[in-house]
């Protein structure tokens, strides 16, 4: 039996779990209140997901396009969301984004600039004006880097390759949390005031992705542990444009940029198919021939956008069709052709680590050939529910931010819309853990939640033999990505969540051998409950849901339902253990809000709708 | 299906030695997919550092066949067919366990350098940057900060001056504060004597191995190199620019 007393010991204010954009931004606010604050990172600091992330931040500054505003921004990711975003994040984040974004500058990013020398910004999927800050297509080392570079000298503490295991509670409060640290496999115990989640999505529960190693849903099944309520889980987004060649890079991102930047889609037959793919509620503001695409990439404004700027849901499915109908490319996936749309000097330019990574990984020149694309799973819309405006789970005192926390996006993310989330709640879950900081005392660790997460952990290598944990997790990622992958049936889904369930039982077999000291055995092990734990949140919020809607697509129950509309989908442990799932009417939202949000962009504009919006 | 041997050093602090792994290999695999292959199948602990396996987060850095490079960016066919792959931790940095070491200096010089200090924004609430003034402060934000030069830095490689000079990633990361234009620091005094610009001897090594194609060497070293040299060296001309009004000399 652990001696609790004699476990390194780590105390702070606010404790924020994850070192992306939203927890560094988090920390730095947290810290910027005079509160001492800690930061764990799984991996070495600035190399979180957010590093990833090409295209660039949405944020209305109008600087690229006059006409944009806070108000179009809401609606435009309202209407990507298909309505099921909680209203008020997504107003905050369209009014606060702009300033965020300012914010970062200050901290030395430096975006790329228009003629003027303001922010360049770029048009994006769903965002109706060109909205995203950017720099080139690698904005996310940029924000990473000024997050990490701005936090070096605000007293942070930073603790690198260490993983919480589990968030340790004291009654309904959560008080700490309990880590290992992956060089030497010790535990840490963390006491804290408040903590902050900000630990990602879950796309390692896929075969096919754009997630490293560290999204296994940590974030999500922790805080289920330890009590919270998850929501919205049943909508993952699938990206359109995943790598599909070499085997070896399949799935690794393709950004939206090409396409943003004039890049077009097409089948074997070299037909430009998205044409044919534009939903009724998009087609007054997208254009239905080339002539007409093409003229509003030459900046003609009252020309409307190409249909391969459509939210991300629908043009993955398009792919999807194209492919299961023998149109697509050599390797199973589509093309994405921006050779013959730009000159090689300007793809180099405004798409260099695009250039650079089919160069390096597939020998393809984008400048000369086409790139070959498919799907790939991205990004969590669903997560931890937060309070809108303090981003509080509803566990007091555990906060939650970035792509680990529902809400903002719905049923699907607009591109773009997740480096800004990062800045605009991380910076109030930082604000708002440091108040609830300010009114708390450290709580009592109970000596016993922590013995057993020990005992857990340990368990994977003391046992004398069992089974490969890699072997286990690729086995879960075979069980997602053939029944919760981009269409969806219900008889799938109930199989899923049998496989799942005998799959479960095979977790505490798993064996890994030699010591805890950076052994990727162990940590695989560690990880597996947590992928499990937010597998099964997604396949049953899936199974529940019956319509199709954003990124989550029901063969069987094909298209929005209006009724469904009324509700997000919550699920939270039950005290028999077991998982428990409910759908909840959403509460009617603000008016002013409700205008906008549904207002056609005619009335938005000329100030019919929304003018007395603040 | 082709097979691939690699040579891998397997140890800790304490010493360790090569051990032999042979896996098969399919189309457009890297080094990192091969080591990725031997944990799966034959030694599930063995320790590699890694994130996004494309380049970008500088995590799977590493020496291969004695060339200090990205575990996920060296693709197979690259070497001959049957050529044994040999994988060694970075020589530069103390070890941890088999391909990963402790890094945590670098982190620690970043704490060296001066933050931002930023000019105040323009009356309406916004900053004006001119691209072409921003052009060489972005190749080196490029960066991935993968230390694969700080590891071939002879300064620090060969003659351990670690604590006198913070390497090439950290010479970028000073050019870039400094070419800034939105920064207002004289950083100048600090150039020469904390953080060492006077080590580097311009081998151009670091150059070589940067996988952003950074021209560490050419467009940040020197530059600074020169920087201090104008001033320390040369103050009439430090004298004359200072009053009137080039921008920190």
């Amino acid at each position: 039996m652990v001696d609790v007393s004699e476990l390194q010991t780590i105390e702070h204010d606010v404790l924020v779990i994850g070192a992306g954009g939203a927890g560094l931004r988090a920390a730095i606010e947290s810290s910027g209140r005079g509160k001492n604050t800690g930061l764990v990172c799984k991996s070495l600091l600035g190399k979180a997901h957010t590093v990833m992330a090409e295209g660039g931040m949405a944020a209305a500054l109008g600087f690229t396009d006059e006409r944009d505003n806070w108000k179009v921004h809401f609606r435009d990711t309202m209407r990507g969301g298909k309505f099921l975003n909680q209203w008020r994040m997504a107003e905050l984040h369209a009014k606060e984004a702009p300033e965020r974004v300012r914010e970062l500058e200050d901290w030395g990013a430096v975006f790329d600039r228009t003629k003027t020398g303001l922010i360049h910004q770029r048009n994006f999927g769903g965002h109706r004006y060109p909205r995203l800050a950017h720099t080139g297509d690698r904005t996310g080392l940029e924000l990473i880097r000024t997050l990490q570079d701005a936090g070096v000298h605000r007293g942070i503490n930073v603790h690198m390759e260490c993983t919480v295991l589990d968030l340790l509670k004291d009654g309904d409060r959560v008080i700490g949390a309990l880590g290992y640290w992956r060089e030497t496999g010790r535990f840490v115990l963390f006491k804290a005031k408040s903590v902050v989640l900000a630990s990602g999505g879950v796309g390692k529960a896929w075969r096919v992705t754009s997630n490293s190693w560290e999204y296994t849903g940590d974030g999500l099944a922790m805080a289920y542990l330890a009590g919270a309520e998850l929501m919205d889980c049943e909508f993952t987004q699938f990206h359109p444009t995943g790598m599909v060649w070499p085997p070896s890079v399949r799935g690794t991102l393709v950004t939206e940029g090409v396409r943003g930047d004039g890049g077009i889609l097409k089948n074997k037959e070299g037909k430009r198919f998205m044409f044919g793919y534009i939903p009724e509620r998009f087609a007054p503001e997208t254009a239905d021939s080339e002539e007409e695409a093409n003229r509003w990439l030459k900046g003609d404004k009252s020309a409307r956008r190409p249909p391969e700027l459509l939210t991300r849901d629908v043009v993955a499915r398009a792919i999807t069709r194209e492919v299961k109908e023998g149109r697509g490319s050599e390797h199973g996936g589509v093309y994405l052709d921006i050779a013959s749309r730009l000159p090689a000097e300007d793809i180099k330019r405004k798409l260099p680590s695009m250039y650079h990574q089919f160069k390096e990984l597939a020998e393809v020149d984008i400048t000369k050939e086409p790139m070959e694309v498919g799907p790939t799973l991205h990004y969590h819309m669903g997560g931890i529910k937060v309070d809108h405006d303090t981003q509080m789970t509803t566990v007091p005192g555990l906060f939650a931010a970035g792509e680990c926390a529902a809400g903002l996006h719905g049923a699907n993310r607009l591109g773009g819309n997740s480096l800004s989330d990062l800045i605009v709640f991380g910076k109030r879950a930082g604000e708002y853990a440091s108040e609830y900081a300010d009114n708390n005392d450290a709580g009592k660790v109970n000596d016993e939640q922590v013995q057993a997460c020990i005992r857990r952990a340990t368990g994977f290598l003391n046992r004398e033999s069992g089974e490969n944990p890699f072997v286990l997790q690729e086995n879960l990622q075979a069980i997602m990505n053939e029944h919760v992958g981009i269409v969806r049936t219900g008889e799938e889904l109930t199989q899923g969540l049998e496989k799942l369930a005998e799959w479960s039982k095979q977790i505490d077999t798993a064996k890994a051998h030699s010591t805890a000291q950076y052994n990727a055995g162990w940590h695989t092990a560690l990880d597996l409950r947590n992928l499990h734990i937010s597998s099964e949140a997604i396949t049953r919020g899936a199974l529940m849901r019956e319509e199709s809607r954003g990124a989550h697509t029901r063969v069987d129950f094909e298209g929005e339902r209006e009724e469904w509309g009324k509700y997000n989908i919550f699920v939270w442990r039950g005290n028999d253990g077991e998982m428990k799932i409910e759908k909840r009417e959403r509460p009617e939202p603000d008016k002013l809000l409700k205008e906008i949000g549904y207002s056609n962009i005619e009335d938005l504009e000329s100030g019919k709708v929304g003018a007395n919006a603040e | 299906m082709a097979q691939r041997t690699f040579k891998v050093w397997r140890g800790d602090a304490n010493g360790g030695e090569f051990k032999e792994y042979t896996v098969e290999t399919q189309p457009g695999m890297v080094v990192l997919d091969g080591l990725h292959r031997i944990q799966a199948e034959h030694a599930s602990d063995l320790a590699v550092r890694w994130n996004c396996k494309a380049g970008k987060c500088g995590s799977c850095s590493m020496e291969i066949n004695g060339k200090p490079k990205l575990g996920c960016m060296a693709r197979l066919n690259t070497f001959e067919p049957g050529e044994t792959i040999t994988v060694q931790p970075l020589k530069a940095f103390p070890i941890i366990r088999d391909l990963v070491t402790d890094v945590s200096w670098n982190f620690e010089q970043n704490k060296r350098i001066a933050p931002l200090k930023t000019k105040p924004r323009d009356a309406d609430g916004n900053h004006r940057m001119m691209q072409e003034d921003v052009d060489r402060v972005q190749e080196f934000r490029k960066c991935i900060e993968c230390f694969l030069c700080q590891d071939v830095c002879h300064v620090l490689r060969d003659h351990k001056k670690h604590d006198q000079f913070v390497g090439p990633r950290f010479m970028i990361r000073l050019a870039q504060l400094d070419m800034h234009p939105l920064d207002t620091e004289d950083r100048i005094p600090a150039a020469r004597k904390e953080l060492g610009t006077g080590w580097c001897n311009i081998t151009r090594c670091c150059t070589e191995v940067c996988p952003e194609h950074i021209q560490i060497t050419d467009n940040a070293i020197i530059p600074m190199k020169e920087r201090v040299v104008d001033r320390f060296y040369d103050p009439i001309a430090w004298f004359i620019g200072k009053v009137f009004g080039s921008k920190k000399s």
